[in-house]
């Protein structure tokens, strides 16, 4: 496993080499961990393994660690990386696990048996809101609208997901449903594989609304492709000033995709402590920034016990809503 | 328009964007050649490197570059070893490795060189033709018709159905389709067919039955049977039959225009993609090709190796449609093609030619510039990436089992797989001992997806099957797959008869 990462990084600075390029010489800073091992439960190119290299990158480069390695272990929908973890918690104290909503969703719906009481929470760091949109060619200009001609003729209005009945996009499209005083079950939810095909089935017409990350629908909305109709923060985003809320249209509901990291079940306190605190101090630093700005993120920290806070508050909304839906 | 291409040529013929253009084909090349490692992963790995630039058009020629070598890498070993690293070159291997295996890989490596080419040179004319009004084709298609067009796909195993063989080919095909069944379907939420094996959640790997149909079997037949040699049966010497007589240059030239151009209008689908662009190029080809030379197919028919590389070169670059007039990715390599557009403050839509022209066009002159300067980099090459083959094969047979192990361990990082394909191997080569044609497993595995996704979400927009008959686009595709399929088994029926002095009046 670990020689794959070494093979990697080894393809990956002589492609460096290649193209002529060096990266700038590290920042000084204070090290506050020797070194992390960053364990990714999906495959190269995926959300988890930028999120984890993305973080890596910057705090090496700011030189709040002094190295990063990186393991993809995907299986099991992420639960073989858990597993992994908790089995083998005595030689991982120096590893963290990247991972985001679907560990709660998934946990409820028991497609691996542990959940995120099993593990160290170390900190929530970046998320994405959620949104509803409709393409700019739609008479649907609001939520009331959208509400509107819903009730008109439910059986003809489909909202689009890019992921399964069940899994985060469905959720929040019920949420808002519910939240908005009809009846989360009824309407018609047709997925996608990924948010690319499901916002070409929103242009071409197939579905007449799409349930997607915030950051997506951006691009897509300054592009002027689409129209944001609410999005799932508790105020206005300063990225796109724009787009309104849900709770403005008074529908109150809050959601955020947030990704994090989790350590193995019995990291000793110091170890939690020093990986805590580079984090903390990370987001302060112009490489964290430059990292952050590159991928859209919305910085989001929630470290230690508001992590837990927070996860049961989110564990606790999803899962009633799912039994509710059937999925339960 | 002129002024865009000055624009574009101006912009990518500066020496660092030169130098960009052949970095990244060489680099896409000879990492495109391992199976395992497919445009997505490369592209996943370079893209730190191209943001550091921080000159949006030097790294996306970087970029483009790296695509374009590692579609052509992948089907260096997809020729050479049997072992395709993307589904896209598969079809590649059907006729391509049968030609290496007859002494021909050098003409094979050739033609698949120029047929990439030719592909990805159209494919570029068209999209600086018709990129913005191509848009609108892009959203042309709903689920129906992708699912049609999965069908039409699916038809592509007519070629290995040849006389005697039609219900194996069927078999092999319907396993195929049940196989692309198991793991946790986009449609579903709960896991099918996994036995609660959680390695099983997410399906089958395609590298690892890939490897599994094709390259380890090949392995194994080396191993098993001490006189074949890895060369083929003609050891003529393979740098003698690179070049392409003009008899076949005529064979193939009308070949690589209709799959340049049907392969590019594929790409630019966004449910479509290469893949597809590729079967449904072999099975056209095929059905449209003379008698005599139908029989070749699957054997070694230099048009059946044309075909799908022409055609899936230019879906490629057709998938630059929806990316840049919509900003929409089509397949996995787009959408984080798409994260490097937004991280160098790009936004794709259909403001990107008028905001940034410099960038749209920039894209288009390095497609041109890449392609050629791939087919300038390989040809000379070829002669020595032929000799892998003549390599003895006590060395060879470890080379080939250490590649298939890879390719299957490396992207996911997870060990089943390794157990999952020497599995399959075995069953697989079993299989071909009793003749069973192994192709049509993996077009029914490839398809099944996609095909399943696509009815099942048509049929619930439409409340039932009714969609068949609502949308006329959905129903004349259908009914070219069943032409596609009982054609060629009317005509062989036809033949039989007459054969048998029974014919019927013409």
């Amino acid at each position: 496993m670990k020689s794959f990462a070494m093979t990697r990084r080894a393809i990956l600075a002589g492609a460096v080499a290649i193209a002529g390029l060096g990266q700038g010489a590290l920042a000084d800073g204070h090290q506050l961990v020797d070194s992390i091992h960053f364990l990714i439960p999906g495959g190269a190119g995926g959300g988890w393994d930028g999120t984890a290299r993305g973080t890596g990158e910057a705090l090496t480069n700011a030189g709040l660690v002094g190295s990063a390695s990186y393991e993809n272990m995907s299986g099991g929908g992420g639960g073989k990386a858990i597993g992994y973890l908790i089995e083998n918690a005595e030689s991982n104290h120096g590893t963290l696990m990247v991972n985001s909503t679907p560990i709660v969703i998934r946990s409820l719906t028991g497609v691996f048996p542990q959940s995120f009481r099993d593990l160290t929470l170390v900190a929530g760091t970046i998320g994405d809101y959620a949104t509803l949109v409709v393409n700019t060619d739609s008479d649907i200009q609001s939520m009331a609208d959208l509400l509107a001609e819903y009730s008109d003729d439910p059986n003809s209005f489909a909202i689009g997901g890019g992921s399964v009945p069940g899994g985060m996009d469905h959720l929040v499209a019920a949420m808002v449903m519910e939240a908005a005083g009809e009846d989360p079950t009824a309407f018609k939810y047709i997925p996608y594989d990924t948010g690319g095909p499901a916002m070409a089935a929103l242009l071409s017409g197939e579905i007449k609304a799409l349930s997607t990350g915030f950051s997506e629908a951006v691009a897509m909305a300054e592009a002027g492709e689409v129209r944001i109709l609410g999005i799932t923060a508790p105020e206005r985003v300063e990225t796109f000033g724009d787009a309104p809320t849900m709770t403005e249209q008074s529908i109150e509901v809050e959601f955020v995709n947030w990704r994090g990291f989790f350590g193995a079940p019995g990291m000793p306190a110091e170890t939690l402590a020093a990986h805590q605190d580079a984090i903390a101090k990370m987001y302060d630093t112009p490489e964290w920034e430059e990292v952050r700005a590159r991928n859209g993120w919305v910085n989001i920290h929630n470290p230690g016990d508001e992590f837990k806070a927070f996860l049961e508050d989110q564990e606790k909304t999803i899962g009633d809503l799912m039994k509710k839906l059937g999925f339960l | 328009m002129l002024e865009g291409i000055l624009l574009g040529l101006s912009t990518a013929f500066s020496i660092t964007n030169i130098l960009m253009v052949i970095g990244g084909c060489l680099i896409g090349t000879f990492i495109g050649m391992l199976p395992g490692l497919g445009p997505m992963s490369i592209i996943a790995i370079m893209i730190p490197v191209a943001i550091s630039l921080g000159d949006p058009s030097a790294a996306l020629i970087l970029l483009a570059g790296v695509y374009y070598g590692a579609i052509f890498g992948g089907s260096t070993s997809s020729i050479l070893l049997n072992a395709p690293g993307v589904a896209g070159t598969v079809a590649t291997s059907f006729d391509g490795y049968p030609m290496a295996r007859q002494g021909k890989a050098g003409k094979a490596l050739t033609i698949a060189a120029i047929a990439s080419f030719c592909g990805g040179t159209i494919g570029a004319i068209l999209l600086m033709i018709f990129a913005p009004t191509l848009s609108s084709v892009a959203l042309l298609f709903h689920s129906a018709e992708y699912f049609a067009l999965m069908v039409v796909g699916l038809s592509a195993i007519a070629a290995f159905a040849g006389s005697g063989q039609v219900a194996k080919a069927l078999m092999m095909t319907i396993l195929g389709l049940m196989m692309a069944t198991v793991g946790e379907g986009a449609l579903f939420n709960m896991p099918r067919f996994t036995m609660g094996l959680m390695d099983l959640q997410s399906g089958f790997g395609f590298i690892t039955l890939a490897m599994a149909m094709f390259a380890l079997p090949e392995a194994l037949y080396l191993v098993l049977d001490p006189k074949r040699s890895a060369q083929g049966e003609d050891n003529s010497g393979e740098i003698k039959d690179l070049r392409i007589t003009p008899k076949e240059a005529k064979s193939i030239a009308p070949v690589i225009g209709r799959q340049s151009l049907q392969g590019f209008f594929i790409g630019v689908l966004p449910g479509a993609g290469a893949t597809i662009a590729s079967f449904l190029g072999y099975a056209v080809e095929r059905n449209i090709a003379k008698k005599e030379e139908q029989e070749e197919f699957g054997k070694g028919s230099i048009k059946g190796l044309a075909a799908p590389e022409t055609a899936n070169n230019a879906a490629c670059t057709g998938s630059f449609v929806p990316l840049l007039t919509l900003g929409i990715p089509g397949s996995g390599t787009t959408a984080i093609l798409l994260g490097a557009l937004i991280a160098l403050n790009v936004t794709p839509g259909p403001r990107l030619m008028v905001d940034e022209p410099q960038i749209f066009w920039s894209v288009i002159i390095s497609m041109y510039l890449g392609n050629l300067i791939l087919l300038i980099l390989n040809l000379p090459l070829i002669p020595y990436i032929a000799k892998i083959l003549s390599v003895p094969r006590n060395y060879l047979i470890p080379f080939i089992l250490f590649f298939t192990l890879m390719g299957a361990y490396i992207g996911q990082n997870n060990a089943t797989e390794l157990l999952l394909l020497v599995g399959f191997g075995i069953c697989a080569t079993i299989l071909r001992f009793a003749d069973f044609p192994l192709a049509p497993l993996l077009i029914g595995f490839i398809l099944g997806r996609m095909l399943e996704d696509n009815f099942a979400r048509a049929m619930q927009l439409s409340d039932g099957i009714g969609f068949i008959l609502d949308r006329p686009m959905t129903l004349g595709l259908l009914i070219i797959a069943a032409l596609l399929v009982l054609l060629p088994s009317y005509r062989a029926r036809r033949a039989r008869l007459r054969q048998a002095g029974v014919a019927d009046g013409d």
